[in-house]
């Protein structure tokens, strides 16, 4: 089944990697069994903030899976051969993060058993339903390419005709996961942080400097542990991406926050204010939202220098800057800033309990026990196919001899 | 070849893992729960449907009166008998019947445990017992009823012209 | 005949659950709107919108009055939470300058600032909470009162987000133990739902007024047809100045309030 067998053949690395995995997904488990007996009380969420860390790490992987497209799209509209090797990582990793997606909502629900209720009486006017399709929709390309890429690169033969088509197709829905992510919170009257039309473009920005950040420290890493090469121009240009993506999202924040601070309306101000300087003695995310831009403007400079962003040393240090920078800003403040204060100026004070960060910490673990699987196999594949043709190679060297 | 103990043992333990409820009822015959004891009603002989019809069919019948009455405000119900009933869980079904004796009793002994109808509806605080069953604590320990109960309500309505409430309801 | 093939079976049946998944999404495309669910008042020729109209000086002749809160609480079994952030409220009160920021004048006195508004949900003519509901369990009806379906909501609590009014409450745990004496004849809910005033629709539809608007003992809460010209708080809101909660946003609320 699916080349699953190259799961099951690893190194003692390997497996207690995939046992620790399983240990802190269970912890989880657990903690989410007390979340679904106790109810959602359990969180730090309330009244006020009634969306807190689940949506906003759902907002910010939605965006990770979107980044394939930053190697997909390089590799088959403009035919750039170097990324080659790497698409299939960019699809698993999407794969991986829509799946992190569904579970982040799902354990953000009040009632999960009643969660087919959004097929069950489906509901074309409200952008949840649109999110649910986009999701379902690009979990299911990503799961037909990679499986017809790779059977192909395994049987070493050309893949299908149609599946060109397929991929195509994914490039333009990747784009409308992360537009119809942004437009459930910039839809909303009431709620003036989110209230802006750039919202979208701003989550893209932000989706394809994180993403490709991550894919490069993956490409790094498999370098290491597993004796991949990426190859160093795929890199580069990956490099490149993260930085355009960067800057374009850094200019995007600073358009946002301009207006709002020169227009000095007060109840757009009050939301920028509560998270950069605190709000009537409340500075809850104020460190951590300097921390953010700190992180953005090393990793900027880190990645604007030529030389500094081709250095073996340095890259890395940039793309640790960028995702972390983009997990503070997204996976945080987005969320939480848009619900402080309330419309009745209520500033409700936001803390991820115990129970919530252990659940979290479960759902990245699923994810890195996905990514560490598929990893497996697509290296397998392309080491057992690397294995036959030398042997090919030998087996006509050795007629030939004769 | 080696393994074939391990694989057909394997599957044999998974064959009989699967099965076992049905061997566990099957080894278990002569102790078979007897049917379950219902207290029926003492004040009505008929239901709101035939007694067929409601033994295997009253949760349909349940999440019509459910999705009628809340979604489409439609809240009278004409028997097949020609009967009017108000679609109440808590005030026309437990008006005859015990919630305990009767759908408690039934539901434990299909190992039916699913509705959580009860996680929201409550029990009401009066009602016609089952025939062996003693009346409820009374109502009168229960002084929040100033506000709720209809009829406490002076029966004023302090704006009549402005009340036109629909009538027309099926 | 030809052979059905393990992929041929697999084809097919993808293709089926696609099909049957196009046949629900196009009926859900070209099916009902979301006011378009029937009720009673869609059958009568009188159109009919629920409203209400609050005096406020009247509200506030009696200071810490609290009869229409406690009165709805008991009847619709509002469970009493202690800490603010898991509080659950269908009436509430909330000082002035909070509800309606900006309404007066930075030299206003203290005291009018911090008078308490009697605030519930403004069932709105447009209601944001409904349009984002990704499974309609929450509702307008023909007669504009803003329903919930607590059997069919999964609590994802969009609309909390969406209310500009913070009008919604979610359970956050199971509300049974917070709530004093429960009134059998009105359900509870279970947690993990959303709730709200639903201006005492069992109520309306037994010939009553709202619970609220019954006990005040200023009779400060005046509840009517607003499609009605000649109704009370049609007259009202004609002889006298009158503010809306927000009407900048378009929701249309139908709760106004006499300053």
């Amino acid at each position: 089944m699916f080349m699953f067998e190259k799961a099951i053949v690893g190194s003692r690395r390997y497996w207690i990697w995939l046992f620790c995995l399983l240990g802190v997904i269970a912890a989880a488990l657990c903690f989410y069994l007390y979340q679904f007996n106790v109810g959602l009380g359990v969180t730090g969420m309330g009244r006020d903030v009634s969306w807190g860390l689940y949506i906003a790490q759902f907002t910010f992987f939605v965006g990770v899976a979107a980044s394939a497209v930053m190697v997909v799209l390089p590799y088959y509209l403009h035919d750039y051969k170097q990324f080659g090797r790497i698409t299939i990582l960019g699809e698993f990793l999407a794969i991986t993060a829509v799946v992190m997606c569904i579970l982040f909502i799902f354990v953000d629900l009040g009632q999960p058993a009643r969660m087919l209720n959004m097929i069950l009486h489906p509901t074309p006017w409200s952008l949840m339903f649109w999110d649910m399709i986009s999701l379902g929709g690009y979990l299911l390309l990503n799961a037909v390419i990679t499986l017809v890429t790779l059977t192909a690169e395994r049987e070493e033969v050309a893949p299908p005709a149609w599946i060109r088509p397929v991929i195509l197709l994914s490039i333009p829905w990747a784009v409308s996961i992360h537009t119809v992510t942004a437009f459930l919170y910039s839809g909303l009257p009431g709620r003036s942080f989110w209230l802006t039309a750039i919202m979208a473009p701003r989550f893209l920005a932000g989706a394809f400097c994180s993403g490709p950040a991550l894919l490069i420290l993956f490409c790094l890493l498999l370098r290491k542990m597993a004796g991949f090469d990426a190859g160093q121009k795929a890199i580069d240009t990956l490099a490149v991406i993260v930085a355009y993506a960067m800057s374009i999202n850094v200019f995007f924040i600073l358009v946002e926050a301009f207006t709002v601070l020169y227009s000095r309306i007060p109840g757009d101000v009050a939301h920028l204010e509560y998270l950069y300087w605190g709000l009537r003695g409340n500075h809850h995310l104020v460190p951590w939202m300097w921390l953010s831009v700190l992180l953005a403007i090393v990793s900027l400079v880190l990645l604007l220098v030529p030389s500094w962003r081709r250095n073996r040393l340095l890259l890395p240090v940039a793309c640790v800057c960028v995702f972390l920078a983009l997990w503070l800003d997204k996976g945080l403040g987005l969320i939480v800033g848009g619900f402080v204060p309330s419309p009745l100026d209520t500033i409700a004070t936001y803390t991820p309990t115990l129970p919530e960060w252990s659940i979290v910490l479960g759902i990245w673990a699923i994810g890195a026990f996905m990514i560490t699987v598929f990893y497996k196999i697509a290296l397998g594949v392309r080491k057992e196919v690397g294995e036959m043709e030398v042997h090919e190679s030998t087996l006509v060297a050795g007629t030939a001899s004769h | 070849m080696r393994d074939r103990v391990w694989i057909v043992g394997g599957l044999a333990v998974f064959a009989v893992a699967l099965t076992a409820p049905f061997w566990c009822a099957h080894l278990g015959t002569k102790n078979l729960a007897r049917m379950p004891n219902l207290a029926l009603p003492a004040n009505q002989t008929q239901c709101v449907a035939p007694v067929e019809y409601m033994r295997a069919s009253h949760m349909v019948l349940l999440l019509r009166w459910r999705e009628e009455v809340v979604r489409l405000g439609q809240r009278r119900y004409v028997a097949f008998n020609g009967k009017v009933y108000d679609k109440s869980l808590t005030q026309t079904c437990l008006d005859c019947h015990n919630k305990e004796q009767f759908c408690d009793r039934c539901h434990s002994y299909a190992g039916v445990s699913g509705p959580y109808c009860w996680n929201c509806h409550n029990q009401p605080q009066t009602h016609v017992a089952g025939t062996s069953l003693p009346p409820m604590q009374p109502e009168a320990a229960a002084p929040h009823l100033a506000f709720t109960s209809p009829s406490r309500f002076p029966a004023q309505a302090p704006h009549p012209q402005s009340l036109s409430f629909p009538r027309s309801m099926p | 005949m030809k052979k059905i093939t393990r992929k041929d079976f697999l084809r097919l049946t993808g293709l089926s659950f696609l099909a049957a998944g196009a046949i629900e999404t196009t009926r859900a495309v070209t099916g009902s709107a979301p006011s378009a669910n029937a009720s009673p008042a869609a059958q009568s020729s009188q159109p009919v919108r629920w409203g209400m109209v609050v005096d406020l000086q009247k509200c506030q002749k009696e200071k810490n009055c609290d009869i229409c809160i406690r009165a709805c609480n008991s009847a619709h079994n509002v469970p009493q939470f202690d800490d603010p952030k898991h509080q659950v409220k269908w009436v509430w009160t909330q000082p002035f300058e909070t509800v309606f920021p900006f309404t007066q004048s930075s030299y206003a006195g203290q005291s009018d600032a911090q008078a308490p508004v009697v605030l519930m949900c403004n069932h709105c003519a447009s209601p944001p909470c409904v349009h984002v509901c990704p499974t309609q369990a929450t509702w307008k009806r023909d007669d504009g009162i803003v329903m919930m379906d607590w059997h069919r909501c999964i609590g994802c609590r969009y609309c909390m987000a969406a209310c500009p009014y913070g009008s919604r409450s979610f359970n956050w745990f199971d509300p049974r133990p917070a709530i004093a004496h429960i009134n059998p004849d009105f359900p509870t809910r279970t947690k993990g739902v959303v709730e709200k005033c639903n201006f005492c629709e069992e109520r309306l539809a037994q010939g009553l007024s709202p619970a609220c608007v019954e006990v005040c003992p200023q009779k400060a809460l005046v509840f009517g047809n607003l499609a009605d010209p000649n109704s009370e708080p049609r007259q009202l809101l004609r002889q006298r100045f009158a503010i809306q909660r927000e009407p900048e946003l378009g929701t249309g609320p139908s709760v106004y309030y006499l300053v």
